[in-house]
């Protein structure tokens, strides 16, 4: 097997909040986005972070394209500690590491044409200009975009979302990165526009031989983007696995939950009561031991005494005391 | 059968903008039944936000009601003056908006609002209010000692359940709601469904649910109305429009869903192209451009929203041919690619 382009080990990204006046109050405390987590990618690898809001799964991709520095633990990019990049080599995994954003139209300068909007890397790259016009035709080539020439004036507002997120995955892959994270790039998007965003990202990735984390909380969306999938909840990761077997027999509580809540395009579908209630904590005052216990309908003593670590189950690791095949 | 609780009739609903009438929703018509779920889908500017909310008559400044008819319980809503239709709202017709934080006003306890809408609208005393208050509270899954926080004190899904009891203070016939649980994640978004589903049942109600997600529809709607462009195109049961399609907009939709559930993961196929611009729609149908079906006949001539089985409404020109249709549609080389 081949090293690991993505590794992080005991992650943690804690956020301090309050002020001088809460802290003296002793009300300043700490949100603890993400918490110890550890997995690692190999190349052309797609992984899916699935979890509800606030579980910390973009924190965790913006750590990996570095908006965001963690606190405790460690996180390598090809075997060099992302934070610790200066330079010349920040310069190249700024190049090497994309990020493709949530809402299109707050991702672009809405002044800058899509010619402004996709020069801007290659100059920021020191790409020599020669070469932008025909990097730009090919970028809108590549996300399909058809007749790449007649994009090029127009403006953000001129663009379907559709569109315009095309373009910030052209803007995405214009200086052919390796790795790219995507933190849910078809929420805005109308249904009958996804399905084409969704495709382009699966074909892009695989003919680039992209390495991808693809940021959701629709784990329907997921399993039709990547082939493995970590469940977070806040701030841990709960399991691991390839998509398909959480898909049809998930293994931790919180993964059954995920999975039985979603809704199909089926009348016949299962009404049960879900098995959890209630949402998630409060992320400034999680429970004991494991952060699931409160909602999880399995849950006993050494749920609140003990934090669960991963356990190989199978194909999968999972961080529950109980879970079995 | 009983009579529909709400039946829509050829409504029109046209914005001003500059010189511009924009006609948002256009001839739409759909039938409402007693203590029924009706879902109203479609995708952003198909005219499903407009049409609920001039339910409620409580729709934008430059937005008019220009044409057609909304029978509810024996009166018309659109000829309703001002004051009869405020002594509707609330009491009759109640609406849940997509983000409940834009239903709470966030300076006043919740208490309060809930309080003042009961004094207010039904007449209550305020002992009275404060009681039926802590009720519904109750009824909607929220602890009533929290009756007493602002609104910026409860999460999502508690403002959204909040808004739920607000709507069902008065214990309203009609309830409309406005993606009520698309901001909300999926384990609370399915609390949700299933709440207002057995209040639904337990209190009678009949809904009309906006949203965009056909799964939701799937979950919880006993009817469907599907909307393009402005129009309803087609409207029938869930099961019917789901399992046999006859508009060919809808076989697209169901073509772009993933189903979690699903054997294999397969291939989604997207609907080329974008909606029309409703300021200079073309004639025809206005799914023309991007069907994969449409015939010289469906750029020129309307194709009028009839009853093509009883119960089930379609307004495409090849509606006899649908069963072929959905074969093909099934294909993904059919929706040629997505610009």
């Amino acid at each position: 097997m081949s090293d690991p382009i993505i590794e992080l080990k005991d992650t943690k990204l804690h956020y301090k909040i309050g002020n001088a006046v809460s802290a003296m109050m002793g009300l300043s405390t700490t949100v603890k986005a993400v918490d110890g987590v550890s997995f690692s990618l190999r190349k052309g690898e797609s992984v899916g972070l699935l979890g509800e809001s606030g579980c910390g799964k973009t924190s965790m991709g913006r750590i990996l394209v570095r908006l965001e520095e963690i606190t405790g633990g460690s996180a390598r990019f090809e075997g060099d500690e992302i934070g610790d990049l200066k330079g010349s080599d920040l310069q190249r995994f700024r190049s090497r590491s994309q990020m493709i954003f949530q809402n299109p139209f707050d991702a672009v300068n809405p002044r800058y044409s899509i010619r402004k909007t996709l020069e801007e890397p290659l100059a920021n790259a020191k790409i020599s200009r020669s070469t932008w016009h025909q990097r730009i035709i090919d970028a809108l080539d590549l996300v399909g975009l058809g007749d790449p020439e007649q994009f090029l004036e127009r403006y953000p507002h001129q663009l379907s979302g559709g569109q315009l997120q095309r373009v910030v995955m052209a803007r995405a892959l214009i200086l052919e990165p390796d790795f790219v994270v995507a933190d849910e790039p078809v929420s805005m998007l109308d249904v009958s526009v996804r399905a084409g965003v969704l495709n382009v990202f699966r074909d892009v990735r695989d003919r680039l031989g992209l390495t991808a984390i693809y940021i959701s909380h629709d784990l329907a969306l997921v399993r039709y983007v990547c082939e493995r999938t970590i469940v977070m909840y806040l701030g841990k990761i709960m399991e691991d696995g390839p998509t398909e077997d959480i898909v049809h027999d998930p293994l931790h509580p919180y993964s059954q939950a995920l999975v039985a809540a979603v809704p199909t395009p089926h009348v016949d579908q299962s009404h049960d009561p879900l098995p959890i209630g209630g949402g998630a904590p409060d992320p400034r005052n999680p429970p004991s031991g494991c952060v699931f216990r409160d909602r999880c309908p399995r849950a006993q003593l050494r749920c609140a005494d003990e934090v669960p670590q991963p356990r190989r189950i199978g194909t999968r690791l999972v961080a529950c005391h109980f879970a079995s095949v | 059968m009983d009579a529909p609780l709400l039946s829509v009739k050829d409504v029109s609903i046209a914005y001003k903008v500059g010189a511009l009438d924009i006609v948002a929703v256009s001839n739409a018509r759909f039938d409402v039944p007693q203590g029924s779920i009706v879902g109203l889908v479609g995708e952003s500017g198909c005219g499903k936000t407009t049409m609920a909310r001039a339910l409620t008559r409580v729709i934008a400044d430059n937005a008019r009601i220009k044409a057609g008819q909304m029978q509810f319980a024996g009166q018309d809503i659109v000829s309703l003056s001002e004051k009869d239709m405020n002594s509707l709202r609330w009491r009759d017709i109640a609406f849940i908006p997509q983000s409940a934080m834009n239903s709470l006003d966030p300076v006043y306890r919740v208490e309060y609002q809930i309080v003042e809408v009961l004094r207010d609208r039904g007449g209550l005393s305020k002992s009275a209010a404060r009681k039926r208050a802590v009720e519904l509270f109750e009824m909607v899954g929220i602890d009533p000692g929290r009756l007493r926080d602002f609104p910026h004190q409860f999460s999502g899904g508690m403002r959204q359940r909040a808004a739920i009891a607000l709507a069902l203070a008065l214990e309203p016939k009609l309830v409309v709601a406005d993606e009520p649980v698309t901001a909300l994640d999926v384990i609370i978004q399915r609390q949700i469904l299933d709440q207002l589903r057995s209040l639904q049942r337990e209190l009678g109600l009949s809904v009309i649910m906006v949203t965009h997600d056909i799964s939701v529809v799937a979950y919880i709607c006993d009817r469907t109305v599907v909307m393009y462009a402005g129009k309803v195109v087609e409207d029938c049961d869930t099961a019917t429009l789901l399992n046999e399609p006859l508009h060919p907009y809808t076989m697209g939709l169901k073509n772009a869903f993933p189903d979690l559930h699903s054997a294999g993961t397969g291939i989604l196929t997207p609907i080329a192209g974008s909606p029309p611009d409703l300021a200079n729609p073309p004639p025809g149908c206005r799914f023309a451009a991007r069907c994969p079906f449409a015939t010289d006949q469906c750029r020129v001539e309307e194709p009028m929203l009839t009853e093509d089985a009883p119960g089930h409404f379609v307004a495409c020109h090849r509606a006899v041919e649908a069963a072929a249709l959905r074969e093909e549609a099934k294909q993904p080389g059919t929706w040629g690619t997505a610009a």
